[in-house]
């Protein structure tokens, strides 16, 4: 088992004949993803590199592909049309990579998905992977841009909304020989579809993931809204590790989100609430998997 | 990106924000004619603000220790002398670092009587995914500090991006400020343009503090916008191109400038070791540990998911600029990217930018024990971390303790 995504999971490509879209697709299938339909308006008709068939919209590749999960790769002034096409077409989940959207655009996409049934992950964010049980994770189920053989099938779940932190502590897990259930990147913005909480929550529910692994940065509140929820509910042990403690006030490292503002989002306090929680924080960022592992 | 007094004051005033009188100028004689209009129009008295990226200007001191970035003056005369001293200077604040801002740019504006200060402020609300309304009783100060001292004197009124900001809501507001009588109207219609203003820009921020009750004569009181902050959303910046005019280069760091020329993003900082790492996250997490073993950052730098060679290049042309400079750890994890790339780019920058500072690199991921053969080939004179942690503790130990 494993969250939000598993290895037969029918996965469509928004953007598939973009640059930035392309090769990543090609990498999915190459990992062994089921990469069922790509979406480029105009260009319904053509096959991606000879067998992914690609549609003008996302209702008819739902319809002809049964896909249920959709990846987007549109640039940043078309991502919100493009999600909200897929929450029209009804699809379980919208994973938006897209770097770079107006925050208010993000603000009416969420207003718009209220009562809705889709999931959307990101924007800003690395993707998702549940890893298979092939050389080198292959054939698990990859939608973004993380590098699939880093991977390894196991039992830790892990969050973050930074992408080569996700990368990281995976590979910390991995080169220990421990496996990971899903790994989740939740974008960088300061409007995302789904917070850390969100996925935690999942990940206790998981009876596949045994551990989590909960990596935050500065800004907004959500590490926190997360660690209360863990502190009181969580069954199973969980592992931090916060970024942007040296980050100066008052500017964005490099994420849109990651800004200490008003006083509010330091480190120092997000770093508190975890412990306060009873999660273990990785002293350093070379440590996430070690502090996990000392409480699994 | 963030915007001047004076073109906020634009922007506001394109919603019938009412503002006290004023306009901006660049030399002491400008000033002065702004001055003789405003008095002609019957100001009694005038705020001489010099125009920089920062708060704290009122309490500023300049370069050559004239005092205050903000001056009141009732004469001509004196706003000319004012401006004079004040342009071409440089002014430090508690917002700007010790090396300041040079004032280039003056606004010149009616200083009405204040007869009550206001805060009111336009932002996103990241808990909700909504704007929000906040606005205060207790104007002119931080509002940091009310929000620890007095929590219960901010209110926040949510908005609904599908209806934007009722009238009713604006009422609300204007109760909530304790405005009376006409000022509720008054006070709602101003609201509206402040928020039709934050939503119009793509605006991060829009601040006014103080918003005042002012002295209008004759024994009648009106409601102004004295002083506005306005930081606009980057990403929104495409699709407006009037704002985009607005950006004043002047206000940002050279080195941060050059570096998104090369799509890099870098924020200078004031340690002495720079870091090159891929990925925000990493990035930031490189600059704690290299806190954490004893050292301090001199740069935020994210080189993106996809560095070509090139970017590696710029970059380390970028950050040997900075003075302070010690030393230098570059951190990549490329989960797709060739590591062997990143090597050669590596390589051919310290080549080329004859480095001579010590260097640790650490290279992790996809064909990385290529790149690390590409490195120990080439003559440079490199140390090779075997994790963050090994490579952050070698890099510190080179450059020496803080």
């Amino acid at each position: 088992m494993s969250i939000l995504v598993t290895p037969q999971t029918r996965v469509l490509v928004q953007g598939i004949t973009g640059g930035f879209g392309a090769r990543h697709t090609q990498l999915s299938l190459a990992y062994g993803t089921q990469i069922v339909a790509g979406v480029t308006p105009g260009k319904g008709g053509q096959l991606f590199e000879n067998e992914v068939p690609v549609f003008d919209t996302v209702a008819q590749a739902v319809k002809e592909t049964g896909a249920t999960a959709s990846a987007i790769f549109v640039p940043p002034a078309f991502a919100a049309d493009a999600i909200l096409e897929g929450v029209e077409a009804g699809l379980d989940l919208v994973v938006c990579i897209t770097e770079g959207i107006p925050v208010n655009d993000m603000v009416k996409v969420k207003r718009a998905m209220e009562g809705k049934g889709t999931r959307l992950i990101g924007p800003n964010c690395p993707g998702i992977v549940t890893p298979g049980r092939g050389k080198d994770s292959h054939g698990g189920c990859r939608i973004g841009i993380a590098p699939g053989y880093i991977h390894k099938p196991g039992h830790v779940g892990v969050v973050s909304r930074s992408g080569t932190l996700t990368y990281e502590a995976v590979w910390q897990l991995t080169c220990r020989g421990v496996g990971q259930s899903t790994c989740v990147g939740i974008g960088g913005d300061p409007v995302n579809g789904t917070s850390h909480l969100d996925v935690v929550r999942m990940f206790d529910a998981d009876p596949d993931t045994h551990g989590i692994i909960m990596i935050g940065e500065i800004g907004g509140a959500a590490e926190e809204e997360a660690a209360e929820w863990i502190g009181k509910h969580c069954r199973k042990p969980v592992a931090g590790f916060i970024a942007g403690a040296s980050a100066p006030p008052g500017r964005r490292m490099g994420h849109a989100g990651a800004i200490v503002s008003g006083g509010k989002g330091t480190a120092a306090a997000k770093i508190q609430a975890l412990k306060a929680a009873g999660i273990g924080v990785a002293p350093t960022p070379s440590e996430m998997a070690e502090t996990l592992l000392k409480r699994m | 990106m963030n915007l001047h007094e004076y073109q906020a004051r634009q922007l506001l005033s394109r919603n019938a924000v009412a503002l006290p009188p004023g306009d901006v100028c660049d030399t002491p004689e400008g000033a002065r004619t702004i001055a003789e209009e405003l008095l002609a129009q019957g100001a009694r008295r005038l705020a001489v603000k010099a125009q920089i990226h920062a708060g704290g200007r009122g309490k500023g001191t300049f370069r050559d220790g004239f005092q205050g970035g903000v001056k009141l003056c009732v004469a001509a005369a004196d706003v000319y002398d004012k401006a004079k001293a004040m342009l071409g200077n440089v002014l430090v604040t508690r917002q700007t670092g010790p090396e300041g801002r040079l004032v280039r740019k003056l606004m010149v504006a009616a200083a009405p009587q204040i007869r009550k200060e206001l805060y009111l402020a336009v932002l996103l609300d990241r808990g909700c995914s909504r704007p929000v309304i906040m606005a205060s009783t207790q104007g002119g100060m931080d509002i940091e500090e009310v929000a620890a001292r007095t929590p219960e004197k901010i209110v926040r009124e949510p908005v609904d991006p599908a209806l934007g900001f009722m009238p009713y809501q604006a009422r609300k507001v204007a109760v909530a400020l304790a405005l009376k009588g006409e000022f509720i109207g008054q006070g709602a219609k101003l609201l509206m343009g402040v928020f039709k203003t934050w939503w119009e820009c793509d605006a991060s921020l829009l601040e006014i503090n103080p918003l005042c009750l002012v002295d209008a004569g004759d024994g009648k009181e009106a409601l102004m916008a004295v002083d506005t902050k306005l930081s606009l959303d980057d990403n929104a910046l495409y699709r407006h191109p009037d704002l985009q005019a607005m950006r004043d280069l002047g206000e940002e760091a050279p080195l941060e400038t050059e570096a998104a020329k090369h799509n890099l993003n870098y924020i200078k900082l004031d340690g002495n070791i720079a870091c090159l790492v891929n990925g925000a996250g990493l990035a930031m997490a490189t600059m704690d540990i290299i806190e954490h073993f004893g050292g301090r950052p001199a740069n935020f730098l994210d080189v993106g998911g996809g560095a070509t060679r090139d970017q590696v290049a710029a970059a380390f042309r970028i950050i040997v600029q900075d003075a302070n400079v010690k030393g230098i750890l570059v951190n990549i994890f490329g989960g797709i990217m060739d590591c062997n790339v990143i090597a050669a780019g590596i390589v051919a920058a310290v080549k080329e930018t004859g480095l001579r500072l010590p260097l640790v690199v650490r290279l992790e991921g996809n064909n990385a024990h290529t790149g690390r053969q590409t490195l120990a080939a080439s003559d440079l004179t490199l140390v090779t971390g075997t994790s963050m942690a090994d490579a952050a503790r070698k890099v510190v130990q080179a450059v020496g303790p803080k």
